[in-house]
C-alpha cells in the first residue's frame, strides 16, 4: 500500500503567505476568545468541591438542586455526567465554615431524598492549591519553551528555534482557544495534554528542519524555497502516517477512555491536527521569512572553500 | 552490512527476558486479602496469633487461599471480596477482645497473585493509584505560624522560670505574636538577663530599646531555629497521623511530606471518608497548664468577675468554666504513652501517662511546688481549647509515670487515653485538598484505560502491517516490545500508575510508532532512488536516527518539565511519558533493527524487501518491488 505518489515537489512555500494569514487569523481569534470568554477552569484550579453521584434510575436534576439549595450552599452547578444516571455537582469554595465537610452534608441530604444515591467520587480543593497549580502550569510552559528553543538553537540555528516555538505556541494557543470558545472544562489532565502537544508538535518541525538541513548539504543548486518545498514533500507521507497512528490511539482514548479522559483526548486531537498544519505551513514559512541560508547550517563546508591565510578573506566589493 | 554482532543480540535477549519477568506479575493480578498487624510495634506477631487466625476462619467455615506470616504481619488471601469481608469480621472478633483497646490492626488489602519465585525476585505488579483502586486522598496544610507562636509561648515560660531561678527582677514578660518582650527597670539587670539569654537560649535573638531608665528587650526566634521548629512540627504531625491512621486499619497508607508545610495522606480502599476525616481532622494539640486558683479567678469562674491578667477561660467537657494560666507547662510532645486502666487503691477508672525525660523533670518540679492545686489538661482543636480533665495534684510525681483518676467512667478513660496516645499535633492542620474515588469507579477506570491502550494498539498494528507489509509486522513487534519494557520498568520502579498514566501509555505508543514510520519511509525513499535493498535498509536506519534523536529529545524536554512542575495527575502522566520515550528509542531503533538484521542481514543476494509498494515517479509500472 502506498498513499503518496507525488511526481514533483509541491510548491508549499509559494502559498506560504496565504497560509500564514490564515494562521494569524485563527491565532488572533483564539486569543480573542481566551480574553473575552476565558477558560472554564476545573475545580483543581479554582478551588471548590466537585461530586459525582450515581443513581439507579435517571436522576432528577431539579430535585438534586433543591436539596442542595436547602443546605444553604450557593452557586451550585448540577449537570449530568456521561449518562442520565450520573450527576456531577460543582460547588465553589464557601466562605467561612469548613468546605471539606460540605460533600458529606450534601451526600447525606441526597441519600435522604433517594436511597439509591451512591458517591462515586468527590474532590475538594482549597483556593491556595488552585493558585499554585496555575503558577506551576505557567512555569512548566516557560521551562518547555526555553528548553526546546535552547536545544534547537544548539542543534540547528536560532532561526529554526524561533520558528519552531512560534509555530508550536500557535498550536497551544489554538487548543486553548477551542477550550475557551466551547467552554470545555480545563482540568489538570488537559494541561498535561497541552504541554504534551507542545513536545509532540515540535517533533514535526524537527523532522522537517532535519530534512531541510540535509537538503542544503545535498542539493547545492536549489534555492531556499525549493529546498523547503522538497523537504516538506519528501516527509509529508511520514507526517501524515505518524499523525494518523497517533490519532488512532487518541481516538481509541476518546471512544473507550470515558469521561475522565474525554477532554484530554479532545485536546490531543486538536493538537495533532494543528500540529501537522503548523509544522508544514507555519514553522517552515517563518524559518524562510527569517532568512535561513545554506551558510547557517553547512558552516564547515563553506569555510573549507576559503584559504585561511588569504589576507583578503571576507573582503567584498 | 546489516548484521549485528553477537553481543548486541545478547543485550536484546537479556532485555526481553528481564522485561518479560518483571512485567509478568501484572498478568496474575491481585487477590483480596486480610492483613493482621500488631497495634504496637513493641508486640511482635508470633505463631500463636497465626494459629488464632486459622482457628477463627475454620470456626466460620471460611477457606483462605494461603495464610502467611511475613514482615511482621499475617496475610490471608481469599477468592473474592465477599469472603474477604466475612473473614475480616471473623478475625476481628477472635483477636480483638476489647473494642476500645484493640491489640491488632485488621485491614483489607490486595495482594499480588504472582507465584512465590517471582516475589523472591522482587517482581511485583505496578502500584495502582487511587483513581484506579478507589480510596481517599487528602492534602493537609500545617499551620506553621501557629507552631512558631506556640514555641514562642513556651520559650516565654522558660524565660520566666530561668529569671526566677537566677533571681533576675523583670518588669513583666509578654508574648506579642512570635516575639517575646521583657521589660527591665535598670540597665544593669537588663545586661545580666541578656547574658543569661545568650547563655541558655541560643535560639533567641535579642534587640534592646532604652526608654528613659526602662529597658525593653525583644527576643525573637532565630531564622535557623525557626526552620528547625517548623521541620520538627511537620515530623511530629506526620508521626501523629501515622498513629491515628493505624486505628483506621488501612493496609498501605501513604503519609508523605510535600513541600515545606504540607502532608499528603492516601488511604487506599477506604470508603468511610467521614470516619477517616474525623480521625485525621482531629487537629488536636495537648497542653498541660496550671489552674489559676486566686480569688479573682474564682470569681471569674463563677461568672462574677473579669478573667485575671495572664489567665484564660476555658470550658470543661460538662460546660463548666475553668480559669487556666496562660503559661504552658508541658505539651503533647513530652508525652510518650497513655493507657486506660484502674487506680490501684480506689479501683476507679484512670488514665496512665508516661512522660519523656524532659517532661518528667518539669512535671516533678511543678508537682512538688503545687500539691493540692489543680492542673488542667487542655485539648485544642481548630484553635478552640477544651479542658479534658483538671485533676488535683495529690503528691510530688517523679519518674515520669502519671495517673489521672477520679470521676471518670471506663469509656471516658479509654477515650481520653486514645486521644492522648494518638499524640498531639505540633501545629494545627487543615485539609486543603480531598479526593474520594469509589471502588466501582476505580475498577471502571482500569477497564477504560486498558481498553484505550488495547484498541489503539490493535488499530495501529493492523494499519502498520497492511501499509508496510513485513516491515510493518516488525514495527508492530517493536511496539509490543516497547509496551512490555514500559510495563516492566514501571513495575520495577513501583511508580504509581494512574488513569492519566494509562493515557500517557496510549499516547506514547502512538508517538513511538513515529520512529518506525520514519525508518520505513526512509527505506522506501532509498529504494525509490534506486539503492539496493541492503543499502536501503542500512541508509534508512542510519539517516532516520538523527531525526529520531532530535524529535525525542524535544519531547523529553516537555516531559521533564511536566515532571518538575506538575503535581498529582500531571505527574502521573509525566512519569509514564518520559519513561515511554526512553523505552521507545530502544525498541523502535535498536530492537527493530535487530529483527530486520536477523531476517534480511544474512542474505547476500537480496532482491526485494517486503515494505509495501515502492512507487517510482520515473517508471510507468508502479509496483516494482514487493
Amino acid at each position: 500500500m502506498e498513499f503518496f505518489k507525488i511526481h514533483r515537489d509541491i510548491p508549499f512555500m509559494r502559498n506560504a503567505m496565504v497560509f500564514n494569514v490564515i494562521s494569524l487569523v485563527t491565532f488572533l481569534a483564539a486569543v480573542f476568545f481566551l480574553f473575552s470568554k476565558g477558560l472554564h477552569l476545573s475545580v483543581e484550579f479554582t478551588g471548590g468541591t466537585l461530586m459525582e453521584v450515581s443513581y439507579s434510575q435517571p436522576a432528577d436534576l431539579n430535585a438534586v438542586r433543591k436539596s442542595i439549595a436547602n443546605l444553604g450552599i450557593k452557586d451550585v452547578q448540577v449537570q449530568n455526567f456521561g449518562n442520565a444516571k450520573d450527576v456531577l455537582i460543582r460547588m465553589p469554595v464557601q466562605k467561612g465554615g469548613n468546605s471539606g465537610q460540605q460533600s458529606e452534608r450534601v451526600m447525606e441530604a441526597l441519600k435522604a431524598d433517594n436511597a439509591s444515591a451512591t458517591m462515586r467520587r468527590t474532590e475538594f480543593v482549597g483556593p491556595q492549591v488552585g493558585d499554585e497549580l496555575a503558577a506551576d502550569g505557567l512555569k512548566a510552559l516557560a521551562f518547555v519553551v526555553a528548553g526546546i528553543m535552547l536545544y534547537l538553537a544548539v542543534r540547528f540555528e536560532w532561526k529554526f528555534a524561533v520558528a519552531a516555538i512560534i509555530a508550536n505556541l500557535h498550536d497551544v494557543i489554538i487548543i486553548l482557544g477551542f477550550f475557551a470558545f466551547f467552554q470545555w472544562e480545563f482540568s489538570l489532565p488537559v494541561l498535561a495534554a497541552v504541554l504534551a502537544v507542545l513536545g509532540y508538535s515540535v517533533n514535526e518541525s524537527v523532522v522537517i528542519f532535519d530534512r531541510i538541513r540535509e537538503n542544503f548539504r545535498r542539493y547545492r543548486k536549489m534555492n531556499t524555497q525549493e529546498i523547503i518545498d522538497n523537504a516538506i514533500t519528501s516527509t509529508i507521507s511520514r507526517t501524515i502516517i505518524t499523525h494518523g497512528s497517533t490519532q488512532l490511539m487518541v481516538l481509541s482514548m476518546l471512544l473507550f477512555g470515558g469521561e475522565t479522559l474525554h477532554y484530554f483526548a479532545v485536546a490531543l486531537t486538536i493538537g495533532i491536527l494543528f500540529g501537522i498544519y503548523s509544522s508544514v505551513f507555519v514553522a517552515a514559512a517563518i524559518a524562510m521569512w527569517l532568512g535561513i541560508r545554506r551558510e547557517d547550517l553547512v558552516k564547515g563546508v563553506v569555510k573549507k572553500d576559503e584559504d585561511p591565510n588569504d589576507p583578503n578573506a571576507g573582503a567584498a566589493v | 552490512m546489516n548484521r549485528y554482532p553477537a553481543w548486541k543480540y545478547v543485550i536484546l535477549v537479556i532485555a526481553i527476558l528481564v522485561g518479560g519477568l518483571y512485567a509478568l506479575p501484572n498478568v496474575f493480578g491481585e487477590s483480596p486479602a486480610v492483613q493482621v498487624s500488631p497495634a504496637k510495634a513493641s508486640m511482635p506477631l508470633d505463631a500463636s496469633a497465626l494459629a488464632k487466625v486459622e482457628a477463627a476462619l475454620k470456626d466460620k467455615g471460611l477457606v483462605a487461599n494461603g495464610i502467611t506470616l511475613e514482615g511482621g504481619s499475617i496475610k490471608a488471601r481469599f477468592a473474592d471480596t465477599d469472603a474477604q469481608l466475612k473473614a475480616k469480621d471473623a478475625i476481628q472478633n477472635a483477636l480483638n477482645t476489647s473494642v476500645a483497646e484493640p491489640s491488632y490492626i485488621i485491614a483489607l488489602n490486595l495482594l499480588s497473585r504472582s507465584p512465590a519465585w517471582l516475589t523472591a525476585l522482587h517482581a511485583s505488579p505496578m502500584y495502582l493509584g487511587l483513581d484506579l483502586r478507589g480510596g481517599v486522598h487528602f492534602m493537609l496544610q500545617v499551620d506553621m505560624q501557629a507552631a512558631l507562636t506556640k514555641k514562642a509561648e513556651s520559650l516565654a515560660g522558660d524565660l520566666r522560670t530561668v529569671f526566677r531561678e537566677k533571681n533576675i527582677r523583670h518588669g513583666g514578660i509578654s508574648r506579642n505574636a512570635q516575639t517575646i518582650e521583657v521589660k527591665f527597670r535598670d540597665a544593669q539587670t537588663a545586661e545580666q538577663a541578656r547574658r543569661v539569654i545568650q547563655d541558655q537560649f541560643p535560639t533567641l535573638a535579642i534587640a534592646e530599646t532604652v526608654d528613659g531608665t526602662e529597658t525593653k528587650m525583644t527576643a525573637t526566634i532565630k531564622v535557623a531555629a525557626a526552620r528547625d521548629v517548623q521541620s520538627q512540627a511537620l515530623k511530629q504531625n506526620i508521626t501523629t497521623l501515622h498513629n491515628r491512621i493505624n486505628e483506621l486499619g488501612v493496609a498501605e497508607p501513604v503519609i508523605q511530606q510535600q513541600g515545606l508545610d504540607r502532608i499528603v495522606v492516601q488511604l487506599p480502599g477506604v470508603q468511610d471518608t467521614a470516619k477517616a476525616k474525623d480521625i485525621l481532622g482531629r487537629t488536636a494539640t495537648l497542653e498541660i497548664r496550671m489552674v489559676d486558683e486566686g480569688a479573682e479567678a474564682h470569681a471569674a469562674e463563677m461568672g462574677t468577675g473579669p478573667v485575671p491578667f495572664g489567665s484564660e477561660r476555658f470550658l470543661d467537657r460538662n460546660g463548666m468554666a475553668v480559669i487556666v494560666k496562660k503559661q504552658v507547662i508541658l505539651t503533647g510532645e513530652n508525652l510518650t504513652d497513655a493507657q486506660p486502666g484502674f487506680d490501684n487503691q480506689t479501683q476507679e477508672a484512670a488514665v496512665h501517662l508516661s512522660l519523656d525525660a524532659k517532661g518528667s523533670r518539669i512535671f516533678r518540679d511543678v508537682t512538688r511546688e503545687s500539691i493540692g492545686k489543680r492542673m488542667a489538661i487542655l485539648l485544642f482543636e481548630k484553635g478552640k481549647g477544651e479542658v479534658v480533665t483538671a485533676p488535683v495534684i495529690r503528691s510530688e510525681i517523679g519518674g515520669g509515670r502519671v495517673q489521672i483518676s477520679g470521676r471518670m467512667t471506663t469509656t471516658e478513660a479509654a477515650d481520653t487515653s486514645l486521644l492522648l496516645r494518638a499524640g498531639s499535633l505540633a501545629a494545627p492542620m487543615e485539609i486543603i485538598e480531598e479526593r474520594t474515588i469509589g471502588p466501582s469507579l476505580g475498577a471502571e477506570n482500569i477497564a477504560k484505560g486498558f481498553n484505550s491502550v488495547t484498541w489503539g494498539f490493535v488499530a495501529v498494528a493492523i494499519f502498520m502491517c497492511a501499509y508496510y507489509m513485513l516491515f510493518g509486522v516488525i514495527s508492530s513487534i517493536a511496539l509490543a516490545f516497547n509496551l512490555l519494557l514500559l510495563v516492566a520498568v514501571l513495575s520495577m520502579l513501583q511508580a504509581t500508575l494512574t488513569l492519566p498514566g494509562m493515557a500517557a501509555m496510549a499516547l506514547v505508543l502512538g508517538m513511538a510508532i513515529d520512529a518506525n514510520v520514519l525508518i520505513n519511509e526512509r527505506i522506501r525513499e532509498e529504494l525509490r532512488n534506486g539503492a539496493s535493498p541492503q543499502a536501503a535498509i542500512h541508509a534508512g536506519y542510519d539517516r532516520a536516527w538523527a531525526t529520531i534523536i532530535d524529535s525525542n529529545v524535544t519531547t523529553l524536554i516537555a516531559g521533564l518539565a511536566l515532571l518538575a512542575f506538575g503535581s498529582g495527575p500531571v505527574r502521573g502522566f509525566a512519569v509514564v511519558h518520559c519513561l515511554g520515550i526512553l523505552t521507545s528509542m530502544f525498541s523502535g531503533v535498536f530492537f527493530s533493527r535487530g529483527v530486520v538484521n536477523l531476517w534480511y542481514g544474512r542474505r547476500k543476494k537480496l532482491k526485494t524487501v517486503s515494505i509495501g509498494t515502492v512507487w517510482r515517479p520515473d517508471s510507468e509500472t508502479p509496483a516494482l518491488a514487493k
